[in-house]
């Protein structure tokens, strides 16, 4: 194997089609760039539900004067029915993780908390506000077994999940994540076509040496191999260039720009870009021997 | 060290064959002329031999191989041991008389230490010592060829083949090609080579076969071009 005799053809083949290799590179970058950044989305949206479905409660609201449902037709939540909910709450340990009581006046006092500068504040009485039970769960995705146990019994005016709320605005973000990867995949397909391209006009350029190696008897690998190495190298390029600006991304976008205005959740670590970054080589390298496989076939047979 | 028996090339989109039925026998050592007009299947015939192309019928046997049952990786193998020589030369414009050589080389990685040894041998064999540095662009058609006959020679090749190697020169050029086939053929190298040009097949008196419309009309041991006139 002469390493020197295959590294000159290989830098002379590039140099021969430096605007086709550039053009390989920067396709390479940026569609691997957005498989990245999709999966980076991906890992974001998984530690938002980590973080925020570890925060959701299921909330039983009790009945109060102007409540209409079935449940509410004995009047006001009794103080009897009250301590028996609570009592009832407590025996589905572990299952339920903490029970907190928020009578009326808490809940207008947080409500008035929550919107101190809007005018609604001075329409809402006290007593409009119903006083609940937050119910913390240890396993959230168990909602039902609560919801069935205390939803239409009396003194009970609903049984409220806020994973419901959660689960609709994740499903969005879903299906942005969905549209991010088809949009990456598609680059990457289009990356493929275009290293093929680059691919065959080497082998037309260099039609003659090629057939000077088929009839001297060269192998088919020492044929093929300056164009392999080749598309490795735009394809290497390509992605560490791709891998440089997730690096980027997480540290310009997401720890310095992201994190300090949203600190109500809680965004991607490095472990994510690690375990994305050589993820992405990958797919990189499978790029190019997938366009290599077709090219070589058709264009360069012995 | 060639043998044809009963082969038939038909190529795809044909109707008449290249070569019809051709069966015949070249010995090691021989220097063998293949001459017929333009279309008789002269190229056919040499491009069986390197395995370029494949019979449609009968068997192809060289250096004691059947060529069909030959697996496509050790193709590379069958052609190290054998040279060819073209009418248009396929010299590499870009690389020196010594660097088209030595490329025959590297490509079959052979050491640098090895093609540094033999590129000049080889060079003087053909008559280039002097011109190792010029350029193809920098030689005669006939300084060309000899380079190529380097390339082909350089491995000591047990069989080389010529594809009309003297159709791009004049006589006089010719007659030192042939002068050059000739000494490598003394060295123990099998020759077969296609040509056009009587004079040269005339004065070298060696073995004639003679193609038309893919068959053999005539096979002499030492023949000229043709019969009558
Ligand atoms: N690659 C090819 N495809 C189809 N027909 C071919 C091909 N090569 C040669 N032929 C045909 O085969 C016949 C013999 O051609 P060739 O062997 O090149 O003859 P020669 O070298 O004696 O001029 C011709 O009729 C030619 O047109
Ligand atoms: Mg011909």
């Amino acid at each position: 194997m002469r390493v020197n005799f295959v590294a000159s053809e290989v830098s002379s083949g590039i140099r021969r089609n430096l605007t086709m290799t550039m053009a390989v590179i920067i396709t390479v970058a940026v569609s691997l760039g957005l498989f990245g950044a999709s999966m980076l989305v991906r890992a974001q949206v998984s530690t938002m539900k980590d973080f925020w479905y570890d925060k959701v409660e299921v909330s039983i609201f009790l009945c109060g004067k102007g409540s209409d449902t079935p449940s509410c037709a004995g009047g006001p939540v009794t103080k009897a029915q009250r301590d028996q909910i609570k009592a009832d709450l407590e025996s589905l340990k572990p299952l339920v993780v903490s029970v907190y009581y928020e009578s009326q006046a808490e809940a207008f006092a947080r409500f008035q908390e929550q919107f101190k500068n809007s005018p609604i504040v001075d329409n809402v009485k006290p007593t409009a506000l119903p006083e609940s039970f937050r119910v913390k769960l240890s396993d959230p995705t168990k909602y039902d077994v609560v919801a069935s146990a205390f939803a239409g019994r009396p003194g009970i005016e609903q049984v409220n999940d806020q994973r419901k709320i959660l689960d609709k605005f994740f499903r969005l973000l879903g299906g942005l994540q969905l549209i991010a990867l088809l949009i990456a995949l598609s680059m990457l397909v289009v990356t493929v076509l275009l290293i093929v391209n680059t691919m065959r006009v080497a082998a037309f350029s260099r039609r003659r040496e090629t057939s000077i190696m088929r009839l001297v008897g060269a192998s088919n690998f020492y044929i093929q191999l300056p164009f392999l190495l080749e598309a490795a190298v735009a394809a290497g390029i390509g992605a560490i260039l791709a891998v440089v600006g997730l690096v980027f991304v997480k540290i310009i976008v997401i720890d310095q720009v992201l994190a300090p205005s949203f600190q109500f959740t809680a965004f991607v670590g490095w472990d994510a870009v690690l375990a994305i970054a050589p993820l992405m080589i990958l797919v990189g390298v499978g790029l190019a021997a997938i366009a290599a496989f077709f090219t070589l076939r058709k264009y360069l047979r012995v | 060290m060639i043998l044809f028996d009963r082969v038939t090339k038909l190529y795809a989109n044909q109707e008449r064959p290249a070569l019809d039925e051709v069966s015949l026998e070249i010995e090691k050592g021989e220097f063998v002329f293949l001459v017929g007009p333009s279309g008789s299947g002269k190229s056919t015939f040499l491009r069986l031999v390197l395995r370029e192309e494949r019979p449609t019928k009968g068997q192809v046997w060289v250096t004691g191989k059947e060529l069909n049952q030959l697996s496509n990786w050790k193709i590379p193998a069958l052609r190290r041991q054998i040279g060819t020589v073209f009418q248009d030369f396929r010299l590499l414009p870009n690389k020196t008389v010594a660097e088209n050589v030595a490329f025959a080389l590297e490509v079959i990685g052979k050491p640098a230490s090895h093609i540094r040894k033999v590129v000049p041998e080889v060079l003087e064999v053909v008559g280039l010592e002097g011109k190792e540095e010029r350029r193809p662009d920098e030689l005669s058609g006939g300084e060309q060829q000899r380079v190529a006959i380097a390339r082909a020679f350089v491995n000591r090749p047990i069989l080389l083949i010529a594809d009309e190697p003297t159709g791009n020169l004049d006589p006089g050029t010719s007659v030192g090609i042939m002068k050059l086939l000739d000494r490598i053929n003394q060295l123990g190298t099998t020759v077969v080579m296609s040509t056009h040009d009587q004079a040269i097949v005339d004065q070298m008196r060696r073995r004639v076969i003679e193609l038309e419309g893919g068959h053999v009309v005539r096979d002499q041991p030492r023949g000229v071009y043709g019969y009558a006139r």
